[in-house]
């Protein structure tokens, strides 16, 4: 389990966490909503030590993450940010590789190959697993790195914006390739996520955070209502329930 | 061509241009002549390495392609260190100091000022890298243009020493100095050795880096004293030189696929050996000394420079 407790961050003058304390469940997708300059990727980069907070403490299965030496960080929790580009020459397989570097410091054993078959089997990027990533589209290039912080094998796995930029075709299969990792290898996913259907159709629990709070913190249905996004967004959302999961519509509503 | 192919190639490349520095047109007075072209042979491959070590390294660290160590203005440290001293002591300069006492101080002094930068950038909070190279570059102006003051008061007379410092040249060097000069790159390879590996990883950036449990600003301490220490020792021997390293490192990956620092730095450390060897085989046999090493270098690496610029300008 993370949990963090009294997190503060500004930047220059401007807070952006303000003394906000959670935890976010094992075994389970949860995901960050609100609007932009909420501070959700600033908690993000808090949480995955990318970033260090004014104040706070954060808790990795209640210890804490300054107690871990970061190579055996690596081994636990990843973290994958919306920008990866990259200015190199590799293969998908060469860039899956990397994620097994926190094991075998650049030495592939055998084991270490098995698990990056294993993750591009997983990610279902088989036939491009000898495409060069600067020959991929967005949404290819993006599960190619999705595929590197599987072979990094780590018990938690933040992602921010993972959808960002991508097709509907490339978000759904991010999207049912993180619910797999949940549903089929008991991982943690914690993703900051802007399109609310898609955080409403695949995640268990939702935070949302304003003004560097966090205002909402539930099971996905609870959160996913007309009166809380509207708190939140502060837009009209009209809910539309479907095979048991909440559908907002956003677009043209009278009011 | 293959990889491997390509490697035998640069191999027989440097066996070819070596054989040919050391025996083109010798004459009779081989006793004398051979031993001096050793020395020189000695002094380029250690420049040629440090260089493209150094360079290599760098541009990892800092993810672009078209810097080199230069921008730091470890150079602009090592001329203002030479003026002041030459200002200080005048014509009796090297009377009063070795020449080994000049490099060992010259080291000394522009790894302080590496320290000096690092801790100035990432001793109270986590800047980035970008900040330590502009501070390197206003630093650099700062004092190339305190040195070019100093060299304007100074004597004409006196101010031909400093230009002996300028101005890149094989042929000053002693074999003492190359022994120490020798040893210390000996000594910072087999320091950067371990670290080799990690620079796999922080070419993919900071945050990849970290995620995959690097220390990121460790790393970058030691890489930034390496880098010092290699600078330091190609200027001190030769002059500014690191001009080379964009032409050197760009080859190397356009040459060769792999991106494993323990292969690019062997390679990169060869096509700037073969480059150095040329340009001064042509300066020797062909401009008989009418020009420098660093002008044919500079002139070819500034052709390459401007071909990148328009092909990066392409792929945009």
């Amino acid at each position: 389990m993370i949990r963090f407790e009294q997190i503060t961050k500004t930047y220059g003058k401007r807070l952006v966490l303000d003394n906000i304390s959670c935890s976010l469940p094992k075994g389970k997708i949860t995901s960050l909503i609100g609007p932009n300059g909420a501070g959700k990727s600033t908690l993000l980069s808090t949480i995955s030590r990318l970033l260090d907070a004014d104040q706070g403490k954060i808790y990795l299965d209640d210890i804490c993450l300054d107690d871990y030496k970061s190579e055996d960080l690596a081994k636990r929790l990843s973290i994958l940010r919306q920008s990866n580009h990259i200015d190199l020459r590799l293969t998908v397989r060469d860039l899956v590789a990397f994620g097994r570097f926190p094991y075998s410091k650049g030495r592939l054993t055998a084991e270490d190959q098995a698990q990056i078959d294993k993750a591009i089997h997983f990610a279902q990027l088989e036939d491009m697993a000898h495409s060069y990533i600067d020959e991929l589209s967005g949404g290819q290039r993006q599960r190619a790195f999705i595929a590197m912080i599987i072979a990094q094998d780590t018990d938690y796995i933040l992602l921010d914006e993972p959808l960002n930029n991508l097709d509907m075709k490339h978000a759904v299969l991010v999207m049912k390739t993180l619910r797999r990792l949940v549903d089929e290898l008991g991982k943690t996913v914690v993703i900051v996520i802007h399109e609310i259907n898609f955080a409403s159709q695949y995640s268990d629990y939702i935070i949302a955070m304003k003004d560097g709070k966090i205002v909402y913190n539930d099971e996905t249905d609870q959160v996913v209502q007309a009166h809380t996004l509207k708190e939140v967004f502060g837009i009209d959302f009209d809910i539309i329930s479907k095979n048991g999961k909440n559908i907002c519509n956003y677009f043209n509503i009278e009011t | 061509m293959k990889q491997q192919n390509k490697i035998i190639v640069l191999v027989l490349l440097m066996g070819t241009i070596i054989a040919l520095f050391m025996l083109y047109n010798t004459g009779p007075n081989l006793d004398y002549v051979i031993p001096r072209r050793a020395v020189r042979l000695a002094t380029i491959l250690l420049v040629g390495v440090s260089v493209a070590y150094s360079s290599l390294i760098f541009q990892t660290i800092t993810n672009n392609k078209i810097l080199t160590p230069a921008i730091m203005g470890y150079e602009s440290v090592f001329i203002l260190f030479q003026t002041v001293i030459v200002f200080i002591y005048g014509d009796k300069t090297f009377q009063v100091i070795t020449h080994q006492d000049n490099f060992f101080y010259a080291v000394l002094l522009m790894m302080a000022f590496s320290f000096l930068m690092y801790i100035l950038i990432f001793g109270k909070s986590k800047q980035n890298i970008y900040h330590l190279l502009l501070l390197g570059l206003v630093l650099g102006a700062l004092f190339q243009t305190f040195g070019q003051f100093l060299q304007i008061v100074i004597d004409p007379n006196e101010f031909s020493v400093i230009q002996g410092f300028m101005f890149v040249s094989f042929n000053k060097i002693n074999t003492d100095l190359l022994l120490i000069a020798g040893a210390t790159l000996l000594g910072a390879l087999l320091f950067g050795q371990r670290y080799l590996k990690y620079l796999d990883v922080i070419a993919l950036g900071r945050e990849h880096a970290v995620n995959l449990g690097l220390n990121y600003n460790k790393l970058v301490k030691i890489y930034m004293l390496l880098i010092s220490l290699l600078v330091s020792v190609s200027t001190a021997l030769v002059g500014p030189v690191t001009f080379l390293g964009i032409l050197v490192t760009n080859l190397t990956y356009e040459l060769f696929q792999t991106r494993k620092h323990h292969y690019m730095v062997w390679l990169c450390s060869g096509i700037a050996c073969v480059a150095l060897l040329l340009g001064q085989f042509l300066v020797e046999h062909i401009f008989n000394f009418s020009t420098t090493v660093s002008i044919v270098v500079n002139f070819v690496g500034g052709l390459y420079f401007m071909y990148l610029m328009l092909k990066t300008r392409k792929a945009i």
